[in-house]
């Protein structure tokens, strides 16, 4: 693999004796190539260069102590929707570390080769790429309709979904690197199945379990069609039992940036500057520990 | 040692029948949770169909087959119909996969054969970043900075010139030159999905033996003919199927596109007009719906989950016969 960029040396000069078609087809190729990784990379620096031109016109000395404002009204902050978002993810990556743990548990200690296994892995790496808003349409059906309001838990429930498949499948690729022979030195001193999984397979795949969780945790914080029919939103502090809309950042992204008001629109683009950088800070740390076949 | 591990002998055969029964309900209670909790993923999926099918069947029972059909969508006379939602998402989707393949594939190519070493790592991470900024970033992207620009360049020009053009003026005639529309949604969902896409193929191209890129070269085969003749026909099944997984993201993602799209409810032949798609519709209206326009969007959801479903499980399956091999 690391040949590569020596042997694509060798064969590129010297042309002379070449065929006119072969060096052109080869020429545009390079081009094309070339060309098309530049303009994924600039898009990523116009979207950095736009969240930070904008963003940090919208950092106002109240942003992280006052509640969102009223309809056009001036000041406020989007305190609540930072801490609301904070509580949101949290409840979503509780619920979701324990179930995807597990199940990624079972997936590669218990199920390795059952059909049952198979099927639900494979049903897994669908659910990876659902549409986040069919399942906003679940927990709206779940837990919105029945118990008559919006609501935080049913906002953390709807980010576990999404959170829960990222995990099962780092874990379960994790735990396959651990060599088998580890688990037969356990298995040899009489430790029982769970007991050898827990501290022999999970500890030695520690960092890898952690980095998945990282990564579920960037994947759920920026999400928002989940939350449009779970959490809502709700311009001020919430109370303690989360019943009622919940203020959370992506929300109140999503419906500052396309209001009319210019106070909002500062927050909206203030609040997409913080969550930008924090996600992209998280799956930095994710990627620098994790090899890079897993982390997709 | 030798003392440490006598005593533990030594000491095993008084705990071991001790230990022993709570120790196997330990184990027996970890196994179930852990079989329980994977069960827990393929209840879900049932739950986000049962859920949707339950909510939408109302719409399928007043309007049957013709929900399919129809154009309208009136709350006033509660009369609902998927087809411009569903012609939306998938001429959008499709727009995306034809600027979004090339592309990742040419990312795919230059960071596996014409790339410098030092800076494959950086690059690549660069790409993968792409990935992890959130869908609504997207969207105000699109909106803010994309579709102005895209407006007054693309846009105003291109009408101008086509305008009363059989077929080409049809096609790219903008009525209201706005830059939203489904080609911009299409330029969005392109840019969403070319980390993925590249990602894979990259991965892909990454699995080829190199000794068959090097005898390639070795008798002085160009770039273009190493990847022409060797690297596609090898990786060929699992970049369709990356290609795949593309497009069943560009088929239900939601915020980037509900900025974009221009959300009416028309169906025009014009691709830079604005119309909807399936989950933008369902984002745009669901939180002021009730009654018969609810099961409309639910139903809508139904659909969504059908197209998407089927081409995920095509995606996979596809990129999973070629790692099996």
């Amino acid at each position: 693999m690391d040949a590569s960029p020596t042997m694509t040396a060798a064969p590129r000069r010297r042309s002379g004796r070449v065929r006119q078609g072969r060096r052109i087809a080869d020429r545009t190729l390079r081009v094309a190539c070339t060309g098309a990784t530049l303009v994924g990379a600039l898009v990523l620096g116009s979207i950095l260069v736009m969240l930070i031109v904008q963003g940090v016109r919208g950092f106002t000395p109240t942003l992280f102590t006052n509640p969102t404002p009223g309809p056009g009204s001036e000041g406020g902050g989007i305190a609540n929707a930072i801490l609301g978002s904070l509580v949101l993810t949290g409840i979503g990556i509780v619920i979701a570390t324990p179930v995807g743990v597990m199940a990624g548990t079972f997936l590669a200690e218990y199920g390795r080769g059952s059909k049952l296994a198979a099927l639900i892995r494979f049903l897994n790496d669908i659910l990876l790429s659902a549409p986040s808003i069919l399942i906003g349409l679940f927990v709206y059906t779940l837990m919105v309709r029945p118990m008559g309001t919006y609501s935080g838990w049913a906002g953390g429930v709807a980010l576990a979904i999404i959170a829960v498949p990222v995990i099962v499948r780092t874990t379960e690729d994790m735990l396959r690197l651990v060599p088998g022979t580890l688990r037969e030195a356990g298995a040899a001193l009489g430790a029982p199945p769970s007991t050898v999984i827990i501290n022999v397979t999970w500890r030695a795949a520690s960092a890898g379990i952690v980095t998945g969780i990282i990564l579920a945790l960037a994947r759920i914080a920026g999400e928002t069609a989940p939350l449009l029919f779970t959490a809502l939103n709700n311009n001020s502090w919430f109370s303690a039992n989360l019943m009622g809309g919940v203020a959370n950042l992506p929300v109140m992204i999503y419906q500052f940036a396309l209001s009319p008001y210019p106070n909002w629109q500062g927050l909206a683009w203030a609040g997409a500057l913080l969550i930008t950088a924090t996600i992209l800070v998280l799956s930095i740390i994710a990627r620098l520990v994790i090899k890079p076949q897993t982390s997709r | 040692m030798p003392a440490l591990t006598e005593s533990i002998a030594l000491g095993r055969t008084r705990s071991a029948t001790a230990r022993k029964a709570p120790s196997r309900s330990l184990d027996t209670l970890f196994r179930t949770s852990s079989y329980a909790a994977a069960l827990l993923v393929l209840l879900v999926l049932a739950g986000i169909l049962g859920s949707i099918l339950y909510g939408g069947w109302p719409a399928f029972r007043e309007f049957g087959f013709g929900f399919l059909t129809s154009s309208a969508w009136n709350v006033g006379t509660e009369q609902y119909g998927a087809l411009v939602a569903v012609i939306g998402t998938v001429a959008s989707a499709f727009l995306a996969l034809l600027i979004g393949v090339p592309v990742s594939l040419g990312i795919a190519v230059y960071l596996t054969q014409l790339c410098p070493g030092w800076a494959r790592k950086p690059v690549a991470m660069t790409i993968e970043l792409l990935a992890a900024v959130p869908s609504i970033i997207y969207g105000m992207w699109g909106l803010f900075v994309f579709a102005p620009l895209f407006a007054r360049y693309i846009q105003i020009p291109v009408s101008n010139v086509v305008e009363g053009m059989p077929i080409v003026g049809t096609l790219f005639y903008a009525r209201v030159p706005s830059g939203v529309g489904v080609f911009t949604a299409g330029i969005i969902l392109a840019i969403m999905i070319v980390p993925f896409i590249a990602s894979i193929a990259r991965d892909m191209l990454d699995q080829i033996p190199t000794v068959l890129r090097e005898s390639a070269y070795g008798i002085g085969c160009t770039t273009w003919e190493v990847v022409r003749h060797v690297l596609v026909p090898q990786a060929s099944v699992s970049i369709i199927g990356a290609i795949m997984l593309g497009l069943g993201r560009a088929l239900g993602e939601t915020m980037a596109v509900t900025f974009v799209v221009g959300n009416a409810n028309r169906l025009s032949a014009s691709i830079f007009d604005p119309s909807s798609t399936i989950a933008s519709r369902i984002a745009n209206e669901f939180n002021e719906a009730d009654g018969l326009q609810l099961n409309a969007l639910m139903a809508l959801g139904c659909i969504l989950f059908v197209i998407t479903f089927v081409v995920l499980i095509i995606a996979r399956l596809l990129t999973r016969r070629v790692q099996a091999a």
